[in-house]
């Protein structure tokens, strides 16, 4: 039981934690929450894989500012709590089970199919790899997500303009 | 207990640094909110704090109590959940940014272990700042929709609007030094400051012979008192405007402890500052062949102001006042004399230069407040977006064209 | 060293969640917020990925997904809020007609 096990352990089970409660909350202002507790453990368990730069890209961008987009459209729309009508039979006595049992089928094949894979030797400088490669041989989508961005920011605005 | 020491020595040691620091800057947020207050009231001609205690200096002891005894009230129909969330999660997110600061050159013994002066000495220091402002959004927005108030809610998006907004200017403000430096961490930016130009201007970041960073520094500091909510972007919590925006509803310790989380956050910006355009703790002074008195100032400075202390304590206008006064001039000659010591003036060098110019930023950031009026929100955003954001990225272009020409 | 499988589970189980979100919640944006999970968890399976074989490929292919998971957040919330206004309603049982 290393310590690295049991920081794998804690950040894991509040990323289980926080997407269990994304489901089961009935505002979602609360889900957006759990949403961002779930975002912030997998930047703790991106350092713990050594990959700092995403990591903190996770949580400048994802956690920083599209969640915070998300609120914003929450309190903007005041979406209050969901109405409580209860799941219909055929979802509550077929669908959870099934779901459940899809989740268990595909975590173990993805676990025994990946149990002989072992880590390679930590890398010095991953960030710097990284860095190379998005300017050298990805450098065409790189600037093509710049155009995207640029669209989507043109789309959401006219989406959102209203018509006078 | 020494075995727990011994055997664990990296957890002991990492604990010591976050009590101190704990300590140390609790203390300071508390003068600095009691600074703040002499200072604009000798800006407006009056006295500022001046009973409780010599000069005021009890005031923030005072503060606290106020703040631990007021009545606690929760506005009915607010989520409270969110409502007890959102000045927790400012204090803490603001204080978290100061663990990777690293105060001085060097390394110190705590228990046995050599550990340098900062209490997360990660790679990616910059980095985590960042992270740790973008998510301070959520403390403002979280609060203002909590608290069930329409100002409160108008207060929390415009305050929101406006960080996320300048966080743009701000992150692009500093990618010129990133360039120079060649590395987020802030250790490293410090020590790739040093250096004289001409034998006697400092390299630092703001005077770099490449590309001096001035519109950097100045996009960076417009950005930072936008993001601190400072004047002269403070509108969403001006209390003329919107009672007091995103935190009306908030009494006694959670307005507590948004006070401490806004005045955290303008510590962290100062000490980033200083790291990234005032070469951190290194010496204005070269050292050269006849400046070796240089190394005596912090000494000198400390022995000063201890004098002058006790000159003017003794005139003091109470009896208990004197003697407060006097005997803190004679503690700080006392200081100054230690700083003075072959062994001592080694490790005091760096962060005495360093809390001098953490020190003066501060100041010019109070000075900003009281002289300048505010801005109305649209001027704001317009600020933001149409003319910051362009000059940094100008900034981005020019540095990099620089580098590039000097390699 | 954390071996990679458990990586793996874990985004694979995140996954389902997502998966389970997306089909039973009934606000439209909590179906958002799901989908937002499973690409989350994808990025993980990503990232564990290219530590387990040492390469960076992984890492930048994640950059791109949050890249384009932002673009497409904006353009999704940008017609949430029209539908929003049209209908009056944020149920997805009540956005099921083509025509207002």
């Amino acid at each position: 039981m290393t310590a690295e096990l049991l920081v794998f352990l804690a950040l894991a089970g509040l990323a289980l934690a926080g997407a269990v409660s994304l489901i089961l909350q009935r505002h979602p202002i609360h889900s957006a929450l759990s949403l961002i507790v779930v975002m912030a453990a997998l930047a703790g368990l991106y350092l713990l894989l050594e990959a700092e730069f995403v990591a903190a890209i996770q949580i400048i961008v994802y956690a920083g500012a599209i969640m915070v987009l998300f609120v914003f459209v929450i309190m903007l729309l005041n979406a209050g709590a969901e109405e409580h009508t209860d799941f219909s039979r055929m979802a509550r006595y077929a669908g959870v089970p099934l779901t459940g049992v899809l989740l268990l089928v595909l975590t173990f094949h993805v676990a025994r199919a990946s149990a002989a894979m072992t880590a390679a030797p930590p890398v010095e400088g991953m960030t710097r790899r990284v860095a190379l490669l998005l300017f050298r041989d990805f450098a065409f989508p790189f600037e093509l997500t710049s155009i995207l961005i640029l669209v989507a920011l043109l789309g959401a605005m006219v989406l959102a303009k209203r018509d006078s | 207990m020494n075995e727990f020491t011994a055997q664990h020595p990296i957890v002991v040691v990492a604990l010591v640094k976050i009590v101190v620091l704990l300590f140390l800057l609790l203390t300071a947020l508390a003068y600095l909110v009691w600074f703040e207050r002499k200072i604009s009231a000798h800006i407006q001609a009056r006295r500022g704090p001046y009973r409780v205690g010599p000069h005021g200096l009890l005031q923030p002891l005072a503060d606290a109590l106020k703040f631990l005894l007021k009545e606690d009230a929760t506005p009915a129909g607010a989520d409270r959940f969110v409502y007890y969330l959102a000045p927790f999660l400012t204090m803490t997110l603001a204080i978290s940014a100061i663990a990777v600061i690293p105060f001085g050159p060097g390394t110190v013994q705590i228990f046995g272990q050599t550990t340098p002066l900062v209490v997360a000495n990660v790679n990616i220091g910059l980095l985590i700042i960042f992270a740790l402002t973008s998510l301070g959004v959520y403390g403002v927005v979280l609060a203002g929709w909590s608290s069930n108030n329409k100002y409160s809610l108008l207060g929390g998006l415009r305050s929101s609007a406006q960080m996320v907004s300048y966080e743009l200017s701000l992150t692009l403000s500093v990618v010129g030094v990133l360039l120079l430096a060649g590395t987020f961490h802030l250790g490293e930016i410090v020590t790739a400051q040093s250096g004289y130009t001409w034998g006697f201007l400092p390299r630092w970041n703001l005077l770099n012979p490449t590309w001096p960073q001035l519109l950097g520094f100045f996009c960076y500091f417009v950005a930072a008192l936008a993001e601190t909510n400072r004047l002269p972007f403070d509108l969403a919590e001006a209390e003329t405007e919107l009672v007091a925006g995103f935190h009306t509803e908030y009494s006694s310790f959670k307005f507590g402890m948004f006070f401490i989380g806004e005045y955290a956050s303008m510590v962290t910006v100062s000490c980033l500052a200083v790291i990234l355009f005032f070469g951190g703790w290194l010496s204005p002074i070269p050292s050269g062949p006849g400046l070796d008195w240089a190394v005596y100032l912090p000494a000198a400075v400390f022995g000063l102001a201890g004098a002058g202390l006790v000159v003017h304590g003794l005139r003091y206008w109470t009896i208990s006042g004197r003697i407060v006064l006097s005997a803190m001039g004679l503690a700080l000659c006392a200081i100054g004399a230690l700083f003075a010591r072959p062994g001592v003036w080694e490790l005091v060098q760096g962060p005495f230069w360093f809390l001098l110019k953490v020190f003066v930023v501060l100041f010019v950031f109070v000075w900003v407040r009281w002289t300048l009026p505010r801005f109305r929100y649209d001027q704001l955003m317009a600020i933001g977006w149409k003319f910051l954001l362009p000059v940094s990225l100008a900034n981005v272009v020019l540095t990099s064209l620089a580098v590039v020409a000097r390699s | 060293m954390v071996p990679i499988p458990y990586y793996l589970a874990l985004s694979a189980v995140l996954f389902g969640l997502g998966v389970a979100g997306f089909v039973f919640k009934r606000n439209v944006l909590t179906v958002f917020m799901a989908i937002e999970l499973m690409l989350n968890a994808v990025n993980l399976a990503f990232v564990a990925f290219s530590r387990a074989l040492g390469q960076p490929e992984g890492q930048v292919f994640v950059f791109f997904v949050i890249v384009v998971a932002a673009a497409e957040a904006a353009v999704g919330l940008g017609i949430v809020i029209v539908i929003a206004r049209n209908r009056q309603s944020l149920n997805v049982e009540r956005i099921n007609l083509l025509k207002l």
